[in-house]
């Protein structure tokens, strides 16, 4: 197997199989994973944050948020040949790492970004095929553009496909 | 004035290693009443750096770490971590119950023994700075994780690192003189905090 392309925090990337995409140690970010298996395209982004439109008064890095990030990198798919209504998802992270008290917003985070992830998904009619989300631990997420398979690595737990 | 981390000149990060030294000496004089042994601290530094490179630094993304967060309110908002490996961890839990317990894992009696540390830790922290600048700081309760670096960095990254691509933080490294243990301490703190720590100490910003 090559080298897997690397995407870090608040980057997406798309390449085409067999490569694989991998972001490592997703804690509260939210990994998601876009395929089409026509044409073996697919992008992974480590997004950060839910929503850009709270700091619209000023210049944003559209990859670190949900709500830009999603839609920048199914633009770029469907330039890369990815037919309209073939993209589907599988998605990752949204842990709450520490155990804090209810209603503290640090703990809140992780869930927003999966809720938010969710829903720029389901304004673009793409199908969420599978997620690993939430709870309380870190993961390394693969994406193998060859089968549009998504595995999960974690400290304790072995390592799931999707 | 600066609006991102990346536009503090030379004088304010001075400034701010200064602090640093100032929180993670009195940081570094509670570890060694705990350990009961001289506890050398690094010079801190002050980094501001992208998040990627900041999780790097650390020891890479998927280095198991166990971190101790402390949140900080009041006059002042910021975090404190305090970072260590597995084995220092049991290490220094090993010195404090003056025995070694044989087990591979971090028991929870040890993880609860290494929280309370890094309260003890963050407070002399944070008391050393509301001491120097007189701003009224409230420590949260500690809390405690296991995981990846990467994946606990994300806790901090996304609190400080919404608006621009950069992060600070100033780190002290410290290291218990006859046996070795090595932990880390960081501090991050909202771009206001630091505004309104400098202006208290006298730094036209």
């Amino acid at each position: 197997m090559s080298q897997s392309i690397v995407i870090g925090i608040s980057d997406y990337k798309l390449a085409k199989g067999p490569e694989v995409l991998v972001t490592y140690a997703l804690g509260s970010c939210v990994g998601v994973c876009l395929y089409d298996k026509v044409s073996k395209v697919g992008g992974l982004s480590h997004i950060m944050l839910p929503d850009s439109t709270n700091f619209s008064n000023r210049e944003i890095n559209r990859k670190k948020f949900a709500d830009t990030a999603i839609i920048d990198l199914v633009d770029e798919m469907k330039r890369a040949g990815c037919g309209n209504n073939r993209i589907v998802a599988k998605i990752a992270g949204g842990a709450q790492m520490f155990e804090v008290q209810p209603g503290s917003k640090l703990g809140a985070i992780g869930e927003r970004n999966i809720i938010c992830v969710k829903q720029v998904l389901n304004q673009l009619r793409i199908p969420i095929l599978a997620e690993d989300t939430g709870l309380n631990f870190g993961r390394t997420q693969y994406f193998d553009l060859a089968t549009g398979i998504m595995k999960i690595q974690s400290l304790n737990r072995r390592i799931e496909e999707f | 004035m600066f609006e991102n981390y990346d536009e503090l000149n030379e004088i304010q990060i001075d400034m701010l290693r200064e602090i640093g030294n100032i929180g993670a000496g009195n940081a570094a004089t509670a570890l060694a009443t705990i350990l009961d042994e001289k506890v050398d601290m690094s010079v801190p530094s002050v980094r501001i750096t992208g998040f990627d490179e900041a999780v790097e630094s650390l020891g890479g993304a998927e280095s198991l770490t166990v971190a101790v967060l402390v949140n900080f309110s009041g006059d002042a908002h910021g975090m404190i971590m305090f970072l260590l490996n597995v084995e220092d961890a049991k290490s220094i839990m090993d010195i404090l119950v003056g025995e070694d317990d044989g087990e591979e894992e971090l028991s929870e009696m040890k993880i609860s023994g290494i929280k309370e540390i890094g309260n003890i830790l963050a407070s002399s922290y944070v008391n050393a700075i509301s001491a120097l600048t007189g701003l009224t700081i409230e420590v949260s309760v500690p809390y405690v994780a296991i995981d990846m670096v990467g994946a606990l960095m994300s806790v901090p990254i996304i609190e400080f690192g919404a608006i621009g691509d950069k992060l600070m933080f100033i780190e002290e490294n410290f290291e218990g003189e006859t046996n070795d243990l090595k932990s880390n301490m960081i501090m991050f703190a909202e771009i206001n905090t630091l505004k309104i720590i400098m202006q208290k100490l006298g730094l036209e910003i």
